[in-house]
């Protein structure tokens, strides 16, 4: 245990803007969760490992010379097309069925994309370096690479896009009727099957985004993933289906956490605390819930 | 139990008890098939009759693993001493020191995960569907992450346990570890058929077809819930705590809280064999060792591949599982009377 966090107010400010800049990275993955969740009502357990995915494409690029940042524009692109296709072959079989039947065939892909990402890459930690520099703040007490930056502000900008493209577009439409009510769109002419592909290659595209900046902030490993799907899916339960700003929020407060128990923990616990974290909210939701439903008796 | 029954178990008994004699090269793949049927089985208690799919009965594993391992130790030498230094190099256990430390050692193994899982049931069970699944598949993990940190049980390094004794003879390992988990194996069906052939069965069933109507008939699901859970994790730290004996070494993500591994391999074995059924975990877990050695001899390095490929296509094509199948095709075999008049009258009626 370590509190030279709180002496040092410097230290502190530093956790909180690694922290809320990392968060938005997390809610850029959980947005993507709960499109999908919202309208196919799976739980995706390969998403990590679609987001180290993205990470990868980044990566190459910067190995044979391009900048990383153009990944950004390639790996989504790339991942929409591997979305759809994991959709056809896989997905579209178990969309009307038991969830725990997604789960397992989703974490059966997971496996499948961690090995397979083993073998192509290796299994080294890896980051694409894209020479942003630093930003000192404060007396250069509190150092921020502009690469934190930038990844935030992209993805504060696909969200962006996401949004009013959901909002205007005439899929975008579609795919709220269908996660309102697939049936009712279904018989008002929506092709639902294209649908769910369109989402789940959306879902895909995102989490391509999101690799590519943390390729370039941070590293990637293969067996990076499931941490990343944890992540997601605390986000959207604490924020709920279809909350945005609370999807924002959740994403920005699990990131400052993270944070804290690095620097109060130590950074072998990070992982732990993040998966401890998932269990106390599902616990305390499940209490929750519970007295309302005695209040409802 | 009718005259079949009879032949079939006399006949399994008397093939497990010389199997090591028969095969024995093939002793510690007879162990680990047998831990591996403990896994299913119990995990089957939930998953299958209770209808909470749990990937986070791997935490009652591991846990069984390091207790068993920390106890045999503890009880003669210092144990950070032990782990700091590797283990074997410093300390030696005598035969009575190693079985005495082994007896207790599967003891707490046993009990404690118990404890804690009836301590933890109340909050987790709560939990319904793809959350408590979720939900469990977390607790695994995080178990990993953390033990991963702690020195006293070796933290990343890993934990050697204490190697076999010296007693005269080469065979004596395998030998003992395979009646360990042989009757370990015995015990886990023995209780497991006695649970399902009372109440408390059919209490299981109520809750996994419809919780809130079972709870509306005046049963306490809570209370059945955290028994069944209590039993699953009594038989999974039994198993963890021979398989740490059995492997050697311990290490926090790759052979105890193997969530990727382990925790998903019960799963599949119970799914492959058919949930829900006394067998079909059995055949399962019987069949999935025999594919998964053929895989990691033939294909080493791609097993992992062909493990991710296996969980979708089990899960898509194949979620009844064989017994399930057989269940379809021959259901007079299951006690089940066809009434022609009525299968026809449904035929009409689709």
């Amino acid at each position: 245990m370590d509190f030279m966090v709180f002496q040092y107010p410097m230290i502190t400010v530093q956790a909180c803007l690694d922290g809320i800049l990392l968060g938005i990275l997390f809610a850029l993955i959980a947005y993507g969760m709960a499109l999908q969740w919202g309208v196919m009502n799976i739980i995706n357990i390969a998403q990590g490992d679609l987001v180290i995915l993205g990470g990868y494409i980044a990566y190459f690029m910067y190995l044979y010379g391009i900048h990383p940042a153009w990944g950004v524009i390639v790996a989504p692109v790339i991942m929409y097309f591997l979305g759809v296709l994991i959709y056809k072959l896989v997905i579209n079989k178990v969309v009307d069925r038991d969830l725990f039947i997604s789960i397992l065939a989703t974490f059966g892909i997971s496996i499948l994309f961690m090995q397979l990402m083993n073998f192509a890459f290796g299994a080294d930690v890896v980051l694409a370096n894209s020479d942003y520099g630093t930003t000192m703040l404060f007396n250069n007490n509190v150092v921020l690479p502009n690469s934190k930056l930038f990844s935030a502000f992209i993805s504060i900008l696909f969200a962006i896009c996401l949004v009013i493209y959901m909002k205007k577009s005439k899929l975008g439409r579609a795919i709220r009727a269908t996660a309102q009510n697939a049936r009712a769109a279904k018989i008002l002419g929506v092709d639902t099957e294209k649908v769910y592909a369109a989402t789940f290659g959306i879902n895909a595209a995102l989490c391509g985004v999101a690799g590519a900046l943390i390729s370039i902030t941070f590293t990637i490993h293969p067996y990076m993933g499931l941490p990343y799907t944890i992540r997601s899916f605390m986000i959207v339960i604490v924020a709920g289906l279809g909350n945005l700003p609370g999807v924002a929020m959740s994403g920005m407060g699990l990131g400052v956490f993270e944070e804290f128990a690095d620097y109060i923990l130590g950074t072998e616990f990070r992982i732990g605390s993040v998966f401890l974290l998932l269990v106390l909210i599902l616990v305390y939701r499940r209490f929750k819930l519970s007295r309302k439903r005695e209040y409802l008796k | 139990m009718n005259k079949n029954n009879l032949i079939l178990y006399s006949g399994i008994l008397i093939f497990g008890l010389i199997a090591p004699f028969l095969f024995p090269a093939f002793k510690v793949q007879l162990s680990i098939l047998c831990v591996l049927i403990v896994l299913a089985t119990t995990w089957n208690i939930q998953g299958g009759e209770m209808g909470y799919n749990s990937f986070g009965n791997i935490l009652f594993y591991g846990l069984g693993m390091y207790l068993c391992a920390s106890v045999q130790v503890g009880m003669f030498f210092p144990l950070a001493e032990w782990t700091e230094s590797g283990g074997e190099k410093t300390f030696v256990h005598t035969p009575a020191q190693f079985f005495q430390g082994m007896a207790v050692g599967l003891v707490v193994a046993a009990i404690v995960p118990t404890i804690i899982a009836g301590l933890i049931g109340y909050s987790i069970l709560g939990l319904r569907g793809h959350y408590f699944a979720i939900c469990t598949l977390g607790l695994g993990v995080a178990a990993g992450e953390i033990s991963g940190g702690i020195e006293i049980i070796g933290a990343g390094q890993g934990f050697t346990t204490p190697p076999f004794p010296d007693v005269g003879s080469l065979e004596a390992r395998g030998e003992f570890f395979y009646f360990l988990s042989f009757f370990t194996l015995i015990l886990t069906f023995i209780a497991v058929r006695s649970i399902y052939s009372t109440r408390f069965k059919l209490i299981l069933n109520a809750i996994r077809d419809n919780e809130d109507k079972a709870e509306a008939m005046g049963i306490e699901t809570m209370k059945y819930k955290i028994i069944g859970w209590m039993i699953s994790a009594f038989f999974c730290g039994l198993a963890g705590g021979i398989m740490g004996g059995l492997v050697g070494y311990i290490d926090s993500t790759d052979v105890a809280f193997d969530g990727r591994e382990m925790g998903v391999f019960m799963v599949l074995m119970a799914i492959l064999g058919g949930k829900g059924t006394l067998w079909g975990p059995i055949i399962g877990a019987t069949i999935f060792h025999i594919f998964k050695e053929g895989f990691w001899t033939f294909f080493l390095g791609w097993q992992y591949v062909a493990l991710g490929v296996l969980i979708v296509v089990i899960v898509i094509y194949f979620p009844e599982g064989i017994m399930g199948w057989l269940r379809e095709k021959y259901p007079e075999r299951f006690g089940e009377v066809v009434d022609e008049k009525d299968r026809k009258a449904q035929v009409e009626l689709k």
